[in-house]
């Protein structure tokens, strides 16, 4: 427990070596030292999680909550304190197992596929510095600990995205990255304050609430303010137009950043904040639901439609991210038999999910490779070039799909469950957005791997698979998905830290399942052969909804209309207008008459040395008449 | 014995008339004597008033010592400068050289 600081520490050393030496490394060398920090990290990890798991529970059957470090860094008052911490309990140490291998994984995979890509010694930097705050923000000990990580995790994720940045999409992308979710933390901030005001800590439990009076009108509020935060984060509708655009990136920083870690981290926050979701504010918590379900629904049915396979990825992100914010939103107490099921089955999905999603991302990225495209026109009949990656890739769809014995399947199944005894509406909803996204993540499949295929471009350049150094991450992360559903996870996790059995039910079980496999049917049906007249005649049939959804429903171009022809024009330009005209103007003045005053009165310098002397002498003697009279 | 009176006359005289030469000089030779024949009726002052009002004390001797080491090194540094000067401007009239002003 003494070596979780490591954890932390690895990382940054290896950032700053890469960051201050890249300079003068070979690639590989560059590549060998952030993925040995890396794998030391993980291996920490590990054995962190081994220790924390297998010590004796306490007398009321949770895990000990660890603080093996902390350090006292502004106090305000006696329960107001800014802390910088290391915090053990079931769920950060979840999160450490999960962002550990997952970015172990890109870290490999990387090696290969940025092999020869200039500044190949800064992206590991940029790597191992997204590492360190991803990891700093799940343990931190306080939600303003985690407040600076989740800040450093946005700056990461900004120079990650913009690693091309010869390239103006890139580079606009890494802004409205940034742009977005600082505009999203803007909120996260005030909560913190409120918070930190009416309850008197920044601490995460309910009994290190001293409320003031009237504190508990105002607790909803500014968790509501921090769901903004976290909203912003996991891409929530309506602040999710940053995701897709952030694809731009190399695929393995999507598909440890936009996929697996960072994304999760607005649902790592309300989880963090679930017991005073629960103790102060259940009603916020159903709104929160209510998005989570929306944000679903939208992405998946954009999902369905887009034809960059990063793209259709990142919709599926959102919409998986929906279902984990559901999960919690969906709970009504804190236990797990009696309405809390949600929260155990938001974080065991939160793990598998950033298992075989960071799994379809490194497939996607190895396709991509192999093809120089991401469009799915260029691909179609790769199954014969690329066997391991169309195995591994389908093992990710089915696990997505909610196909048994796939890790998704037990994850979803809970998720579903805690839907389903919250409200039988909000059951059904969500049980056909599952459906969704088993068609469009296997309308994906098929048109990469089978469909039409584009000899023109594969006879120019032949496909091939891709070195193992890539091909190594599939596999495992394959392996994981395969196991990941057997893991007792209601032991580790859960909503008050007792143990809890995870049973199927059912009823829930077979109809998932049942609807999965009519729509992973109609998605072979429509996309598996070369010609696909049941797709485009339902894209003619339904042209307007069609474009509407290729265009992301004009999300984007609402927001274009809002800043530009709404704040920029009636807010900023008269901003701007007087920071010219008023606020430089009055500075403008004050230079000018010095500098006119002086102008004026210098010809009195003459340069003359006697005429200085002159009065020189005429003041001495001024003086002594003074002094003497 | 000479009285003190004396010898401040003659300090008194060699002052003004090097403030008048000072200010009145073209030649910034003639204006370093100026302030040379200052300084000497300054240092006159020192040993007088040490001599006459605290005959015990060696204050003001040394400290006419000392005004005449600075005063030399003073000296050397201003030829030095006007050497320059002249290299340059061809000239060591006090009424050229304004060209450090503003």
């Amino acid at each position: 427990m003494e070596l979780t600081i490591l954890i932390l520490i690895l990382p940054f050393l290896c950032f700053l070596i890469l960051g201050i030496g890249g300079k003068w490394m070979s690639h590989r060398s560059a590549g060998l030292i952030g993925t040995t920090g890396l794998g030391l990290v993980t291996l920490l990890s590990y054995l962190t999680a081994w220790n924390y798991f297998s010590a004796p529970r306490l007398a009321d059957g949770t895990y000990a909550t660890l603080i093996p470090y902390n350090f006292e860094w502004l106090p305000f008052t006696e329960t107001l304190h800014f802390d910088l911490g290391i915090l053990l309990d079931p769920i950060s140490v979840m999160m450490l197992i999960v962002i550990s291998t997952v970015s172990l994984m890109v870290h490999i995979y990387s090696l290969g596929y940025m092999k020869g890509e200039r500044g190949f010694q800064r992206y590991y930097a940029f790597l191992s510095l997204f590492s360190m705050s991803m990891l700093g923000l799940v343990v931190a000990t306080n939600i303003f600990q985690m407040y600076l990580f989740w800040e450093l995790v946005g700056v990461s994720s900004y120079l990650l995205i913009g690693f091309y940045y010869t390239k103006p999409s890139a580079i606009a992308a890494s802004k409205k990255a940034f742009i977005v979710t600082r505009f999203a933390d803007l909120g996260f901030l005030i909560g913190i304050l409120i918070y930190g005001y009416y309850g008197g800590t920044f601490g995460f439990t309910p009994d290190s609430v001293a409320l003031i009076s009237g504190g508990s009108a105002m607790l909803p509020l500014a968790l509501g303010l921090m769901f903004i935060g976290g909203a912003g984060k996991s891409a929530m509708f309506p602040l999710h137009i940053w995701l897709p655009d952030a694809m731009e990136g190399p695929t393995p920083v999507s598909a440890l950043i936009h996929a697996a870690t960072m994304v999760v981290a607005g649902v790592y926050l309300v989880a963090r904040m679930f017991p005073l979701f629960t103790a102060y504010a259940p009603d916020t918590l159903h709104i929160i639901a209510y998005v989570g379900a929306f944000t679903a629904f939208y992405a998946a049915s954009v999902a369905c439609v887009q034809t960059d396979i990063k793209r259709v990825l990142a919709f599926s992100t959102i919409s998986q991210i929906g279902f984990m914010i559901v999960a919690l939103g969906v709970c009504t107490s804190a236990d797990p038999h009696h309405g809390g099921l949600g929260y155990m089955a938001s974080m065991f999905h939160l793990f598998t999910h950033a298992m075989f999603k960071a799994l379809l991302f490194l497939g996607a990225g190895s396709v991509i490779h192999a093809v120089h495209s991401n469009e799915m026109s260029d691909m179609g009949g790769l199954r014969k070039y690329m066997p391991i990656t169309r195995w591994t890739f389908l093992i990710a769809c089915l696990a997505i799909a909610g196909i048994p014995p796939f890790s998704g399947f037990f994850s979803k199944d809970e998720i579903l469950a805690a839907c389903f005894h919250f409200s039988p509406v909000m059951g059904w909803i969500m049980t056909v957005i599952a459906a969704m996204t088993a068609f469009y993540m296997f309308r994906l499949y098929y048109g990469i791997f089978w469909g039409k295929e584009n000899k023109e471009l594969h006879s120019h350049h032949t496909p091939h698979e891709s070195p193992l150094t890539m091909s190594f991450p599939l596999m495992f992360l394959a392996g994981v998905t395969f196991v990941a559903g057997f893991i007792p996870f209601g032991h580790f996790v859960s909503s008050n830290g007792e143990a809890y059995d995870i049973h199927l039910n059912i009823q829930v079980a077979v109809t998932s399942i049942v609807i999965a496999l009519l729509s992973i049917g109609l998605a072979r049906y429509m996309y598996k052969n070369e010609k696909q007249p049941v797709a485009e005649m339902l894209g003619k049939r339904f042209k307007g909804l069609h474009t509407a959804a290729s265009n992301r429903f004009y999300i984007d171009e609402v927001y274009q209309y809002i800043t530009h022809r709404i704040i920029f024009r009636c807010i900023s330009k008269p901003i701007a207008w007087f920071d010219r005209h008023v606020i430089d103007g009055f500075f403008d003045f004050l230079a000018w008459a010095t500098h006119t005053t002086s102008d004026e009165i210098r010809s009195l310098q003459s340069g003359q040395v006697q005429q200085y002397a002159y009065v020189f002498l005429c003041g001495v003697l001024g003086l002594i008449l003074l002094l003497i009279l | 014995m000479i009285q003190m009176e004396y010898y401040l006359v003659v300090s008194t005289i060699m002052m003004f008339a090097g403030i008048y030469g000072f200010l009145t000089r073209r030649n910034t030779l003639a204006i370093l004597i100026s302030i040379e024949l200052m300084l000497n009726a300054t240092d006159v002052n020192f040993a007088v008033f040490n001599r006459f009002l605290f005959p015990q004390g060696m204050e003001g001797h040394f400290f006419a010592l000392f005004s005449i080491a600075i005063s030399a090194a003073e000296t050397a540094i201003a030829i030095a400068i006007m050497i320059n000067i002249y290299r340059n401007i061809r000239s060591i009239q006090v009424r050229n050289l304004d060209e450090l002003k503003w």
